[in-house]
């Protein structure tokens, strides 16, 4: 929650308490408020993201990757693509930043209590998803069978692979990675996300589908579910745009009526069809 | 609130700007600067644009002196109360880093000076509610906007001369003031009829000579409404929420976005335009860092960056964001249409795009 008396445009200094190198471009910052009453007053969920402040440089929104039982420590998992990440990716366990949030509305974990679920990410790998799997991770019972797809352009952008691993071994639990194109020695499916989707596991009147990514797979995924009567509103995706003030101000994050920011950014598919349908909006 | 209308003669205009800087507001009104009429402080009726008017036509803007002794006998210029409210750039917090690494950050507060403003008129005060809406009225409160929000005092003035680009009468926003100022004002042609619709503004009026209003005055205002509700320009009458929405993958953004040049002088304009961006800039000192937002808009290049893509990259998909913003996705956001009928983005377009006549070409495009 965060308190409506503070200024909701400033950071709060946060220390780096750990800083994880996952792949050569995408590393995790644990990090805690310094302030205690801060520190005690953050809570998140699921696919929610803060704002972090490199210190001279700017802002940018991160997404949260870890526990919500934890609230003490948060973990930020960041790919490094412009200036401010390449700043954040230098600094060292100790270091500061400004932090801000958390923001927006996550995934629907409550609503997918005792439900399959099945989890699509494209592209490079993506963060908001992530803290869905962990979470399942720690209440597996709490959910039905879990069904993991990744799809990558390349076999050699499968970034993360460790954790494809642990997460194969959870009980009930499916994995699935596929590459467009493969190298030798790729194990997996060589062909597009779609083609895995009849080795996927779920009852489609019980089922929430969470993905994140491009959003051509995105959408090609849809279809897909569509297709095999799930519906609409079980559909959820996380949307990425330009994220500046985090607060529904700046007018940058909008996709039609909604700012991703605040009304985001995971939507269920029915609140964003028509937008969907057109490019460039 | 609404009060008794008065009738004061046009000599107490001096005595409003007195009582109004008596009771600690820096008043701010309009006077001709770079042929145009702008905003900016004022202390004497001297500077006022007093038999002026003004031209208005798509692409163009000019001043002309006529004979009248009139003060207000023009529509608007670029901008009114948007930039007292919601500035073009703002330092909003300043951070500074220890050489043991400790960040430390500061608010800027506003400044917290009363201003009053002569002279708004109803697009402009229909406007400000839109973005009282938009940074009051959410889950987050804007700061800065609420200091200066709370710190203003609207003298209004019902319109009397629209200009060619003005259709506030068939947005519903005009040409005079329901709600929403402190003090109303309709020039006649020896004085004033006013109206106080605060307290506050009833306090200021109070200090003023009035008079009574006679019948022939209250005829003469009602004339002067219906005269200027007389409007060249109008929205056409069709849902365009719903058409506008139904058609964002016509190939018709094309046609209609053909002449932009992408510039985003109606954005900066427009009395409802929220957007700004946000960014660090070292301080002289070198040893801290502020943080400013500026006016953005959704024209340029950077608005809809992200990860090395800009997804609205081409002209159409900007002007498209521009008209669904304006007349489609904003009723979902504010319960309205984001547009009052100014007519500013038609004057001030360098290629006189008229957005009442964009809007119209889909009155024939069927909506699913
Ligand atoms: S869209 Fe144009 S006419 Fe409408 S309020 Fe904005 S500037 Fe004025
Ligand atoms: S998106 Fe464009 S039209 Fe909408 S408020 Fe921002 S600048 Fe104005
Ligand atoms: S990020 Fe500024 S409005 Fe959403």
């Amino acid at each position: 929650m965060i308190n409506p008396n503070l200024n909701p445009y400033v950071p709060h200094e946060a220390i780096i308490v750990e800083r994880i190198q996952e792949t050569p471009d995408l590393f995790t910052l644990r990090i805690e408020f310094t302030d205690p009453e801060i520190r005690a007053a953050c809570k998140f969920e699921p696919g929610q993201f803060n704002m972090l402040y490199l210190y001279g440089v700017g802002e940018i929104a991160i997404s949260i990757v870890s526990d919500p039982l934890d609230c003490l420590i948060i973990d930020h998992t960041i790919r490094v693509v412009g200036r401010v990440t390449r700043g954040l990716a230098n600094l060292k366990t100790g270091d500061r930043i400004g932090v801000r949030g958390p923001y927006g509305r996550g995934w629907p974990m409550l609503e997918s209590k005792q439900k399959d679920i099945v989890i699509v990410t494209g592209g490079l790998g993506c963060a908001p998803v992530v803290s869905v799997i962990n979470y399942i991770e720690q209440r597996r019972e709490e959910f039905g069978r879990l069904n993991i797809v990744q799809g990558v352009k390349h076999s050699s952008d499968l970034i993360w692979k460790e954790r494809y691993d642990q997460w194969r071994k959870l009980p009930d639990t499916k994995v699935l990675l596929a590459a467009d194109v493969g190298e030798a020695l790729w194990p997996w499916h060589v062909g597009s996300v779609t083609s895995l989707f009849d080795q996927l596991e779920f009852d489609p009147d019980n089922v929430s589908v969470m993905m994140c990514g491009p959003q051509g797979m995105m959408r090609v995924v849809c279809d897909h579910m569509l297709d095999n009567r799930v519906a609409e509103s079980q559909l959820y995706l996380s949307m990425e745009r330009n994220m500046q003030c985090a607060v529904g101000h700046c007018g940058h994050c909008q996709y039609g009526s909604n700012f991703i920011c605040k009304d985001g950014p995971v939507f269920s598919y029915d609140k964003i069809r028509h937008l969907f349908e057109t490019k460039g909006f | 609130m609404k009060s008794e209308r008065y009738f004061f003669q046009t000599s107490q205009l001096q005595n409003l700007l007195d009582k109004l800087q008596d009771a600690g507001y820096t008043c701010v009104g309009p006077q001709v600067r770079d042929d145009a009429i702008i905003y900016d402080e004022i202390n004497s009726v001297e500077q006022f644009p007093r038999g002026i008017n003004d031209q208005q036509q798509p692409g163009s803007y000019s001043l002309n002196s006529n004979q009248s002794t009139k003060f207000f006998s023009w529509a608007n210029g670029p901008q009114a109360i948007k930039p007292l409210l919601f500035t073009a750039k703002e330092k909003l917090w300043q951070s500074k880093q220890s050489t043991d690494g400790q960040i430390t950050f500061k608010t800027c507060d506003p400044d917290p000076k009363p201003i009053a403003i002569i002279g708004a008129r109803a697009c402009d005060i229909a406007a400000m509610k839109i973005q009282d809406q938009h940074f009051l009225q959410q889950q987050f409160v804007d700061p800065y906007y609420k200091a200066r929000r709370g710190n203003l005092l609207i003298i209004a003035v019902n319109c009397s001369h629209p200009a060619d680009t003005c259709f506030c009468h068939s947005t519903g926003d005009g040409p005079f003031v329901d709600d929403g100022a402190d003090i109303v004002l309709t020039e006649l042609e020896n004085g004033f009829l006013c109206e106080a619709q605060t307290s506050q503004g009833e306090k200021i009026l109070h200090g003023l000579l009035l008079e009574d209003c006679k019948n022939e005055q209250l005829e003469e205002s009602e004339r002067i409404k219906s005269n200027a509700s007389k409007q060249k320009r109008k929205l056409p009458e069709f849902d365009i929420k719903s058409r506008l929405f139904n058609e964002l993958n016509n190939d018709a953004w094309h046609a209609i976005a053909s002449e932009c040049l992408s510039c985003g002088n109606c954005t900066s304009v427009c009395p409802t335009c929220f957007c700004h961006g946000e960014n660090d800039v070292p301080e002289l000192d070198g040893k801290s860092s502020a943080h400013f937002r500026e006016w953005d808009s959704c024209f340029g290049q950077g608005h809809s960056y992200i990860h090395g893509i800009t997804i609205r990259s081409q002209t159409s998909q900007r002007y498209r964001q521009w008209l669904v913003h304006k007349f489609s996705t904003w009723h979902e956001q504010y319960g309205r249409s984001g547009c009052v009928g100014c007519g500013r983005c038609i004057t001030w377009c360098p290629v006189a795009i008229d957005v009442t006549e964009s809007v119209a070409q889909f009155v024939d495009r069927r909506c699913d």
